[in-house]
C-alpha cells in the first residue's frame, strides 16, 4: 500500500517513448493489476472504529488501531464475509482455512510498523473475470487471488514542491483510515492482450467496479480512493500477428515495472498506454527495463521513477501470531454463493434482450448509466424505448452538461414513466413532452400536474381543427392543386402551417390526415 | 489473622474484610507503609499510587458501609502490577527508557477486572526490559533484589512482582510468563507463580513481547492464594481473539481440596539430573515423596524433544518481538530523540536514533535476531524449523499426559544468583529458563511452588508442576497437597525463614 521506506531515484528529464502504433508493431505487452478495494463495513477490519470518509483527523481511532502498547486485533466477520463473496463473485476457490501474516515494514503512517495481511494464504484464489470490450468481445481476465488486508493512515506531507515526502518541510497523519478493511484483488499476468491492452485493462478496473457495487460490498468511489488500482506492465518481444498464439505464450515475459495509485478509469488507459510506450523506447535503444516503482502524473499524463524494488526489500512475512486462523464454514460459503446477485455482464445481456435494445443502444445506456434507471422506469409502466429514449437521450445530455450524475437529476422513474405514458396516449407531442420534463426538473411536480397547469395536449377538437385546416388551405390554393396534381409532399408545407397556426398544439397526423381528407377525399 | 496487616495472606484479608474487621484503607495503608520502609532496599515498584489505591480503598469500604451485597470476595485487598500491563492513568513503561513518561489512555482486560473487584492497584511493578531477562537486571531503571538476600536477584522477568510478595510490599501481585517469567521468580524467592493455559487470561493490555507465548498470570505468598487471584483474571475476552471461549477451571476448589490421592504424577527424565543445582535436585526429590505419602503415583515421563526447546524459543521468541516492538517509533509515543549532528532529520532518522537510545543492549540482540530469523532466505531454517520443533514438543506433552495427570520438575536449575554474575554471559541467562519454557511452546499451564531451601547456599528451591491445557486446577491441587505437606514438615510458610530487612528507618538509624 504505502510506500515502505525509500530510495527515491534522481529525477531526469522527461522519458523517451515510442508511439503507440511502432510500440504494439514491435511489442507483446502482458499487463498484471493489483485492485485494492475499501470494503464499506461499518466498522474497521481490527477494531470497533467507524469508517466514515471525511471525519476530522484521527478522530475515528482507539488503541488497536493506533497500534498502542497492548492492544490486539479482532477480525470483522463482516469484512470476511465481504471478501468471500468478492471471491464468490469473481468465480475464485474460497480456502478452507486461512490466516493473517505481518507485513512488516517502517512507515509513520503505519501505526504497527506493520500491516496485518494475508501473504501465502489468502482467503480466494484461482478465478477469472469476463470482461467486455468495446468491438462486443470479450476477454476473460484470469485473477490469482484476493485477500484481506488493512488500510494505512494517510500522510500528508506539506511543504517541498512534489508533495511527496522527500523534500517536505512536515508531514501529518491521519490515522482515521488506518484498519479500514481492505480487499487486494490481484490478477495473474494478462496475456494475449496485443494492442487491446490499455483498453482491456481500463475494461477490466471497470468491470470490477461495477461487480464490487453490485455486490454491495464497497461504495467503490475512486476519486476518494476507495478504489485504487496499481498497473503492471511489461513488454515482450512479438512474434505473428496473433497476441494469442502459443509460440507468442512461449516467449519469456520481460521486466515489469508498477504504476501506483492509478486512480480513475481513464487513467488507467493512459498510463497503461505511457508505460507500454515508454518500456518500447528503452528496449529498442537496446536498454534494460529497470524493476521499480513509478508514480503517475495525473496532469502531464507521464510516469516516473519511484523506488527501485530491490533484493533489499524483505517484508519479514510470518503469521499473524494475534490472530486465529479463519475456517469458513462450506455451508456459510455456499450461503453467501446463493445470496449473490445477478453478474453485471450477465444481467446485461438479459435486459437488453428483454428491452430488445441493439447493442450500441445497449452500451450508450450502460455508458449513461441508465441502466438501473431504465429498469426502474419500465417497471413504473413505460415502453422500454421511451424509457431509454428519456434516460439515454435528454437527460444523459442534461446530466452531462451540469456535470451531474443521471440519478441526481431530480426527476424519478416514476416521472418518467407517466411522461412516456401520457406521449404513448398522444396527449403530448414531443416537444410538449420536453416542455413538460423542463416543469419536471424545475420542481413544478410530475408530468401530468405539469402538463395541466402549463395547458399542454395535443389538439383532439375535429371543429376547431377542420377549421384551421380550411383556412390554410384556402389561403395556399397553388399548393392544393399540387396535392391533387399527385404530389403528396406538398402537403408537409400546409401541416406546418397548421401546426404554426395551432400552437404546435394539433396532432400532426391528424392534420395530414383531415387535409387529405378534404383535398383529395377520393385517394383516401 | 496474622497480627501484622502485610503479612497475612490475601485469603485471610479478604476474610477479615468481609467480616469488617478491618477496612480496605488500613490494608491498603499498611502496604503503602511497607512500601516506604522497605522497597528502597528491595526496588521492586517502579511507580507507587498511593493516591489511586486509598481511593480504590475508600470506596470499596463505602460500599461495604453501604450494605453493598455485590461487593467481590477479593474487594479491599491490594495488588501489585507488573509494568508490561496497560493501567488507564499510570505509567507503563515496561522497564524501557523508550516508554519513559508513557501513560496508557486504556486500561488492559486483566487491570479491569482487578479494578472491578475492587482491588487497590498499590503499583507497577519492575521487570527486565520488556520482559526480556531472568533476573530484573535488563530493567532500565536497575535491578530489584531479591528479599532473601539482597545481592542476589529476584529472579526475571517478574523480578518484582516476586520480589514485592516476598517482601510483603502487596500480598498479590501480577506477572506475565513468556517463558518462565512468573514461574522462575516464584521459584528463587520461595513464592507461589502461576502461567494459565494460554489463553486463560487476555493479553489485551498486556504489552507483546512473544504473542504466541505470553501469557499473564497471578503471583502470592500461598498455593489459595494464587487461585483466587487466578479466578479473578481468567476468563473469555472478546478483545484478545486468542483468548479460549471457556469457564474458568476450578482452580479455587481445587486448591482448598488439595487432594491428590490416586493422581498420576510424572517426572519429566529431560528436566532433572544433570545440569540441575544438587540442592535444587534434591529438595525436588523431597518433594515428589511428599506427594506419593499424600497419595499420588510416580512415572517417569520422555519428552525427547525437550533438548530443542531452548533453541526453538530463541528463535520465535525474537521474531515475534522483533514485530512487536516495531511500533514503538517515536512518531506517537514515548521517547523521542533527534539524531546527533544532523540539523533537519527525518521520520526515518528519529526513528533509529530513538530506538537507538530508548532500547537496551538486550532488546536490541533480540531484535536483530528475529529480524534475522524472519528474513527472506532464512525463515524456512529459523522461524520454520523452530514451528515443526514446537508442535514436536506439544506432541511430547501429548504422550506424556497420557501416561500422566501432572507433571513435575524444578523449575529453575539454580537457586538465585548474584547480581552481574550472569550478566556476561547470555547462554547461562537463558539456561535459567530451560525448564519452564516448553509450557510456553506448548501453551499449557504451570505452577511453580516453593520446596524449600537448598542445603548449600540457603536460598528458596522451586518445584514445578505442569498440566494439559484448561487442565490449570490440576495444578492447585497438586500444589495445595505440596504445601500442606511442606507447611506440616517446616512447621509454618517458608517465608517465616526470610531475614528482616533492612526499613528505611533502621538504614536511617
Amino acid at each position: 500500500m504505502s510506500d515502505a521506506p525509500v530510495s527515491y531515484a534522481p529525477s531526469g528529464g522527461p522519458d523517451e517513448v515510442c508511439s503507440y502504433e511502432d510500440t504494439v508493431a514491435a511489442y507483446d505487452p502482458v499487463l498484471g493489476l493489483e485492485v485494492h478495494v475499501e470494503l464499506g463495513t461499518k466498522t474497521k477490519m481490527f477494531c470497533g472504529c467507524p469508517t466514515e470518509f471525511g471525519a476530522d483527523p484521527n478522530t475515528q481511532v482507539c488503541p488497536v488501531c493506533l497500534g498502542l502498547p497492548g492492544a490486539l486485533p479482532v477480525v470483522n466477520e463482516t469484512g470476511v464475509e465481504s471478501a468471500i463473496k468478492i471471491g464468490l463473485a469473481l468465480n475464485c476457490e474460497i480456502a478452507t482455512w486461512c490466516r493473517f501474516a505481518r507485513k512488516n515494514y517502517f512507515y509513520p503512517d503505519m501505526p504497527k510498523n506493520f500491516q496485518t495481511s494475508q501473504y501465502d494464504e489468502p482467503i480466494a484464489f484461482n478465478g477469472w473475470l469476463d470482461v467486455l470490450l468495446e468491438d462486443g468481445s470479450t476477454y476473460r481476465v484470469p485473477i490469482e487471488r484476493a485477500h484481506m488486508e488493512e488500510d494505512t493512515g494517510k500522510s500528508t506531507h506539506v511543504g517541498g514542491a512534489t508533495g511527496r515526502i522527500h523534500g517536505a518541510d512536515y508531514s501529518l497523519v491521519d490515522y482515521n483510515r488506518a484498519g479500514i478493511p481492505l480487499i487486494e484483488i490481484v490478477t495473474k499476468p494478462m496475456t494475449g492482450v496485443g494492442d487491446r491492452a490499455p483498453e482491456i485493462a481500463k475494461a477490466y478496473v471497470g468491470a470490477l467496479r461495477d461487480l464490487l457495487r453490485a455486490l454491495g460490498v464497497s461504495d467503490v468511489k475512486m476519486e476518494q480512493g476507495s478504489l485504487r488500482c496499481d498497473a503492471n506492465v511489461s513488454l515482450r518481444a512479438k512474434v505473428g500477428d496473433d497476441p494469442g498464439s502459443e509460440a507468442q505464450q512461449e516467449v519469456p515475459l520481460g521486466t515489469r515495472t508498477e504504476t501506483k495509485n492509478v486512480n480513475s478509469l481513464r487513467s488507467v488507459e493512459r498510463a497503461v498506454r505511457y508505460e507500454m510506450t515508454r518500456h518500447a523506447a528503452v528496449l529498442s535503444a537496446g536498454q534494460t527495463i529497470v524493476q521499480e516503482t513509478r508514480h503517475w502524473h495525473e496532469d502531464t499524463g507521464v510516469t516516473t521513477s519511484g523506488r527501485v524494488k530491490s533484493d533489499a526489500e524483505d517484508y519479514r512475512y510470518f503469521p499473524e501470531p494475534d490472530l486465529v486462523p479463519i475456517a469458513p464454514d462450506r455451508e456459510w460459503v455456499e450461503r453467501l454463493r446463493a445470496s449473490l446477485p445477478e453478474p453485471p455482464a450477465q444481467r446485461r445481456r438479459r435486459l437488453q434482450e428483454t428491452w430488445g435494445f441493439s447493442d450500441l443502444e445497449m452500451r450508450d445506456v450502460v455508458n449513461a448509466g441508465a441502466v438501473e434507471l431504465i429498469e426502474a422506469t419500465v417497471a413504473a409502466g413505460a415502453t422500454p424505448a421511451g424509457a431509454r429514449k428519456w434516460w439515454g437521450g435528454e437527460l444523459a445530455r442534461r446530466a452531462n452538461a451540469d456535470g451531474r450524475d443521471l440519478g441526481d437529476m431530480g426527476v424519478t422513474p416514476a416521472a418518467i414513466a407517466q411522461l412516456d405514458g401520457l406521449v404513448q396516449s398522444g396527449r403530448l407531442n414531443d416537444s410538449m413532452a420536453r416542455q413538460v420534463l423542463d416543469g419536471v426538473l424545475a420542481g413544478e411536480g410530475m408530468p401530468l400536474h405539469v402538463a395541466d397547469a402549463r395547458g399542454l395536449a395535443v389538439v383532439q377538437d375535429d371543429g376547431a381543427l377542420t377549421e384551421a385546416v380550411n383556412t390554410v388551405l384556402a389561403a395556399n390554393p397553388d399548393l392544393v392543386d399540387k396535392i391533387r396534381a399527385g404530389k403528396v409532399q406538398a402537403a408537409g408545407a400546409l401541416i406546418g402551417q397548421v401546426m404554426k397556426a395551432t400552437k404546435g398544439q394539433a396532432d400532426a397526423a391528424k392534420v395530414r390526415q383531415l387535409i387529405m381528407d378534404t383535398v383529395a377525399p377520393e385517394q383516401g | 489473622m496474622n497480627h501484622d496487616i502485610t503479612r497475612a495472606s490475601a485469603a485471610e484479608l479478604a476474610d477479615a474484610l468481609g467480616r469488617k474487621e478491618i477496612s480496605a484503607v488500613e490494608v491498603t495503608q499498611a502496604h503503602l507503609d511497607r512500601i516506604a520502609a522497605v522497597d528502597g532496599a528491595v526496588h521492586s515498584y517502579l511507580h507507587v499510587d498511593a493516591h489511586g489505591a486509598l481511593e480504590a480503598a475508600r470506596e470499596v469500604d463505602d460500599r461495604r458501609a453501604a450494605g453493598d451485597d455485590e461487593l467481590h470476595v477479593m474487594a479491599g485487598v491490594p495488588i501489585a502490577v507488573k509494568d508490561v500491563m496497560t493501567t488507564k492513568g499510570l505509567p507503563t513503561t515496561c522497564g524501557s527508557r523508550i516508554l519513559e513518561g508513557w501513560i496508557p489512555p486504556y486500561d488492559a482486560t486483566l487491570v479491569t477486572k482487578l479494578r472491578a473487584a475492587g482491588m487497590p492497584i498499590l503499583g507497577k511493578t519492575n521487570m527486565d526490559e520488556f520482559a526480556m531477562g531472568s533476573s530484573t537486571e535488563h530493567s532500565a531503571y536497575g535491578p530489584s533484589r531479591n528479599p532473601w538476600d539482597l545481592d542476589r536477584i529476584p529472579g526475571g522477568s517478574g523480578g518484582g512482582s516476586s520480589s514485592v510478595i516476598a517482601s510483603f510490599q502487596a500480598p498479590l501481585a501480577i506477572g506475565t510468563d513468556t517463558g518462565g517469567s512468573i514461574r522462575q521468580p516464584a521459584a528463587v524467592t520461595g513464592t507461589v507463580g502461576t502461567k494459565p493455559t494460554y489463553g486463560g487470561v487476555s493479553r489485551y493490555g498486556l504489552v507483546a513481547l512473544a504473542s504466541s507465548l505470553d501469557q499473564a498470570g497471578p503471583c502470592a505468598r500461598t498455593v489459595l492464594d494464587t487461585a483466587l487471584l487466578h479466578a479473578v483474571i481468567g476468563g473469555y475476552d472478546p478483545r484478545d481473539s486468542t483468548s479460549i471461549h471457556a469457564p474458568v477451571p476450578q482452580v479455587v476448589r481445587a486448591a482448598q481440596r488439595a487432594d491428590v490421592s490416586g493422581m498420576r504424577i510424572g517426572v519429566v527424565k529431560q528436566l532433572t539430573g544433570e545440569g540441575y543445582q544438587a540442592g535444587v535436585q534434591q529438595r525436588f526429590d523431597e518433594a515428589v515423596a511428599l506427594l506419593v505419602d499424600a497419595g499420588a503415583q510416580v512415572v517417569e515421563v520422555d519428552c525427547p524433544n525437550f533438548q530443542y526447546a531452548l533453541a526453538a524459543y530463541y528463535l520465535i521468541l525474537p521474531s515475534e518481538a522483533s514485530s512487536n516492538l516495531a511500533k514503538f517509533d517515536a512518531m506517537r509515543y514515548g521517547l523521542r530523540v533527534g539524531p546527533d549532528g544532523i540539523p533537519d532529520p527525518s521520520a526515518e532518522q528519529v526513528m533509529a536514533a530513538s530506538r537507538d537510545a530508548g532500547f537496551g543492549d538486550e532488546v536490541k540482540r533480540r531484535i536483530i535476531l528475529g529480524t534475522y530469523a524472519l528474513s527472506s532466505g532464512y525463515y524456512d531454517a529459523y522461524y520454520g524449523q523452530a514451528q515443526k520443533v514446537r508442535r514436536l514438543i506439544a506432541q511430547d506433552f501429548d504422550r506424556a499426559f497420557a501416561q500422566a495427570d501432572v507433571l513435575v520438575s524444578p523449575t529453575a536449575p539454580t537457586t538465585a544468583f548474584r547480581v552481574g554474575e550472569k550478566l556476561d554471559d547470555v547462554m547461562a541467562m537463558y539456561l535459567n529458563d530451560v525448564a519452564t519454557i516448553p509450557a510456553n511452546l506448548a501453551g499449557i499451564p504451570g505452577m511453580s511452588v516453593p520446596s524449600g531451601l537448598a542445603p548449600e547456599d540457603g536460598l528458596p528451591t522451586g518445584l514445578q508442576i505442569l498440566a494439559p491445557a484448561m487442565a490449570d486446577d490440576r495444578l492447585y491441587a497438586v500444589g495445595a497437597a505440596l504445601e500442606r505437606a511442606l507447611h506440616a514438615k517446616w512447621g509454618g510458610p517458608l517465608l517465616a525463614n526470610a531475614p528482616e530487612l533492612p526499613t528505611a528507618a533502621t538504614k536511617e538509624a
